[in-house]
């Protein structure tokens, strides 16, 4: 299935889950709400027309400085799209991000017998000073396990029903989630050895 | 006398766990795995990676497009090329640019290059562990000719930081057919050694053969890909199923195992190693032509430090319509071979020194491109881009608010999903078995730990 | 009164130097890409072994001169520093690459800046990573510290860093 009848059959079975769509640059993309995440997983997986056996990659985006980086130069006309773009129309442009939510959870899948691919983004914010949580594809992919687990380390993003949540990439006893945008990014904590 | 043999089952045993690591013999880098040992046979391990955590994520959002590129050459760091051509193929397509074909194939060539010192470095370091150290020492050999090869396009072994976002640094030598050719004569030799000697040797195939063993659907299950996946069975291959830059064009064979232990994956990596070399080798017949040496009759050839010179002395007059003589790796690329290396996009890649020196436009996009608050614009947006890295599907997943610096780099690394069935892996078998399993997965701390 | 100063200790002194210098057992400490050009000096091309180096030892209680070889985390670090104490006396430190050196460009939460700040260092051989002719020379000057060394194991006093001195 190309992108276009991914979105569409998706959207037609879970009408209710899908916030918005695009295929900016031919990427097919869902933006589901938090509490359909499994189900939509699990339909992915087993159904045969998508069978998306694969789960390449879970991660996490951090939108809370989004578009305030560095003071752009005065050119304004930077940052459209450049010029007659050869091989990739932009024909589909991007909406931005997907809510107004801080967190993103992205996954992307791959079938093996279709040669697709799909992304869904799951947005996620933050109540009351901890994360909203997310179900754990565990159950359905065990490659889960270890992507939820450094999504958990470097975005502080609770995952339910993961057997195992704690940190992977950094020491046992750091504090603080690193890729976070309030995460200064030469900030030390370091266990033996001088501060700074 | 009458000796009474107890019973093994009626005698009270306990688990013994065994710390094995973080800094331990096997050169593959630095893990832990706490193994719950039965005798000899692993129960249970726990493996704990994150010790080469060195933070490319968030450094990716610190520094500028450019800028993450050596960054992501120590990625995983015996094959910089692949890393650098993944990063750089997945901002030209947020960009919607595509680059030269020639470029499309020096990239190819490049990156074949280095899955072969990548496979080399893995089976080397495989066969060391299980005993064979003359093996290990002839592909290192082998991978120093390779290195040299490199050396004479890139300007450096290991870390090249080659590729640019639109393009390659520089042109291919004039003079590469030829030590290519040769490097290869070598590769082959040592190749053909390296199999004399290992893959019917009663005790390589001892150790390797049913150990480590994992089914296709296993495999699939825990995000494996790569000649991991393809020693269970499963023929994923992103080159073939999901082909980019010129390999729909490239003709070669993609080696798939059947039983999914360590020697099927070995057996996998030397193939491809030959595939690779075959690869190479067709691309270097069907580079298409890049513009010849400076025509004496069009352009003057000036060399390149005396046309810095007289530009930075305000002599425009003399470099009028003259073309730059420059080696192509060491001290970047002339004007003549610009076109073949670089996307013609004036946002995107720096111009040819005659153009920043010679005229105002070039100076304005050498300067857009180069000074603090411009550089590479891309527009808002997300992209993936799976490449074919030497341990199964290497993707970059980038997102961009339209700033010069990337908002979110995100490197899907291929070990990561091999280590995290790790211990699914190692369970069941026994403790010496440990050594050949772990030397298959390939772990590169690099990229594992990011 | 000081012993340094008769012929015959001078003379033990150099003979053991030159025995030690000649005799080095490595612990190659190896994390990172540096490994890779440790793995290219060690073998048949850059050869190590014709420095008398060419045996690694990988137990810390076997060997003196502990190669860091790549970027330190802080996760890793404690445990470098157990592998330092484990090894006997004398021993020394070689710095392999810029990252152990001063940190790199890895100028970030999770990277010692140089294993200096938690080790005494003996020799520092930057590049990122550095060439195998680079290796070869900074093992040559440790072959030199070595020499230059008493018997008794005391060094000539380390340019060091007075962080390093007042801790």
């Amino acid at each position: 299935m190309n992108d276009a009848s991914l979105i569409e059959s998706v959207e037609a079975r879970f009408p209710e889950a899908v916030s918005t769509a695009h295929r900016f640059r031919g990427d097919a993309t869902l933006v589901l709400r938090r509490e359909s995440l499994l189900d939509v997983a699990r339909f992915l997986e087993q159904d045969p027309a998508f069978s998306m056996d694969l789960l390449v990659d879970i991660t996490a985006v951090d939108y809370s400085a989004f578009g305030k980086g560095p003071a752009r130069a005065f050119f304004r006309s930077s940052g459209v799209a450049l010029g007659p773009a050869a091989q990739i129309p932009d024909e589909d442009p991007w909406p931005g991000p997907p809510d107004a939510r801080r967190f993103a959870v992205v996954y992307h899948f791959y079938s093996m017998v279709h040669r697709h691919r799909l992304r869904l983004v799951v947005p996620v914010g933050e109540v009351e000073g901890a994360t909203e949580e997310v179900d754990s594809l565990v159950e359905l992919w065990p490659g889960a396990n270890w992507l939820e687990r450094e999504v958990w380390d470097m975005f502080g993003i609770r995952f339910r029903g993961h057997p195992d949540l704690r940190r992977i990439l950094m020491y046992d006893g750091f504090e603080g989630h690193p890729l976070r945008k309030d995460y200064p990014v030469n900030k030390r904590q370091p266990l033996i050895g001088p501060v700074n | 006398m009458q000796t009474t043999r107890s019973d093994p089952a009626e005698l009270e045993t306990r688990d013994m766990l065994l710390n094995i690591g973080p800094a331990h013999p096997a050169m593959h880098g630095i893990i832990r795995v706490v193994a719950q040992l039965d005798g000899e046979q692993i129960e249970d391990a726990d493996v704990e990676i994150g010790y080469l955590h060195r933070g490319f994520e968030k450094m990716s959002e610190v520094v500028d497009y450019n800028g993450v590129i050596p960054y992501t050459d120590r990625l995983n760091y015996v094959s910089p090329l692949i890393n650098n051509m993944g990063y750089c193929m997945t901002v030209e397509k947020l960009l919607g640019i595509s680059v030269p074909e020639r470029c499309h194939y020096v990239r190819v060539i490049l990156a074949e290059i280095s899955r072969i010192t990548d496979h080399l470095t893995c089976v080397g370091a495989t066969a060391m562990e299980l005993g064979a150290f003359t093996v290990f020492l002839y592909m290192i050999k082998a991978r120093e000719y390779l290195w040299e090869l490199v050396e004479k396009v890139t300007g450096a072994r290991l870390t090249v930081t080659y590729c640019r976002v639109g393009g390659v640094k520089a042109d291919l030598p004039d003079d590469f057919a030829e030590p290519c050719r040769k490097a290869f004569e070598e590769t082959r030799k040592v190749l053909s050694e390296a199999d004399g000697l290992l893959t019917r040797n009663r005790i390589f195939v001892d150790r390797m053969s049913g150990t480590g063993v994992i089914s296709a659907e296993e495999a699939i299950g825990y995000g494996i890909t790569g000649p991991f996946l393809r020693g269970s069975g499963a023929d994923y291959d992103v080159r073939k199923d999901c082909p980019y830059a010129v390999y729909d064009r490239l003709p070669f064979d993609v080696p798939i195992g059947s039983r999914g232990d360590n020697m099927d994956r070995y057996l996998v990596r030397m193939e491809e190693m030959e595939q690779s070399m075959r690869i190479v080798e067709a691309a270097l017949r069907d580079l298409p032509p890049g513009p010849v040496q400076v025509d004496p009759g069009t352009g003057r050839p000036i060399p390149a430090a005396e046309m810095v010179d007289l530009a930075k002395a305000g002599d425009i007059g003399a470099i009028a319509g003259g073309c730059a003589v420059v080696g192509p790796t060491l001290e970047g690329s002339g004007k003549a071979r610009h076109a073949s290396i670089a996307a013609d996009e004036k946002r995107v890649f720096l111009p040819p020194k005659e153009d920043a020196y010679g005229n105002i436009e070039g100076l304005m996009q050498q300067f857009k491109l180069v000074m603090h608050g411009h550089g590479v614009r891309p527009p808002s947006g997300e992209v993936y881009f799976p490449v074919e890295g030497a341990n199964g599907e290497l993707g970059f997943y980038v997102v961009s608010d339209g700033a010069g610096r990337p908002y979110r780099v995100r490197v899907r690394p291929p070990c990561f999903a091999i280590m995290s069935a790790l211990s699914r892996l190692l369970t069941g078998d026994s403790i010496a078995d440990m050594t050949p399993t772990f030397g298959s997965v390939n772990m590169i701390g690099g990229e594992l730990d990011r | 009164m000081p012993l340094d100063t008769s012929f015959l200790t001078s003379r033990l002194d150099a003979a053991i130097g030159w025995a030690r210098k000649y005799s080095i057992f490595q612990y190659p400490f190896v994390t990172a890409c540096c490994g890779m050009e440790y793995m290219a000096t060690a073998c048949s091309h850059y050869d190590v072994d014709r420095f008398g180096a060419g045996f690694p030892r990988f137990s810390p209680r076997q060997a003196d001169v502990l190669f860091v070889v790549g970027t330190i985390s802080h996760k890793m670090a404690p445990v470098l520093k157990r592998i330092h104490e484990q090894m006997a006396d004398p021993k020394w430190v070689v710095a392999f690459g810029v990252c152990t050196c001063t940190g790199g460009f890895y100028d970030n939460y999770a990277t010692v800046m140089g294993i200096d700040t938690i080790l005494p260092v003996d020799v520092y051989i930057p590049g990122c990573p550095p060439r195998p002719e680079m290796v070869l020379d900074g093992l040559m000057k440790l072959q030199d510290k070595i020499q230059a060394q008493r018997t008794t194991g005391e060094r000539a006093a380390p340019e060091a860093r007075p962080d390093i001195l007042a801790r």
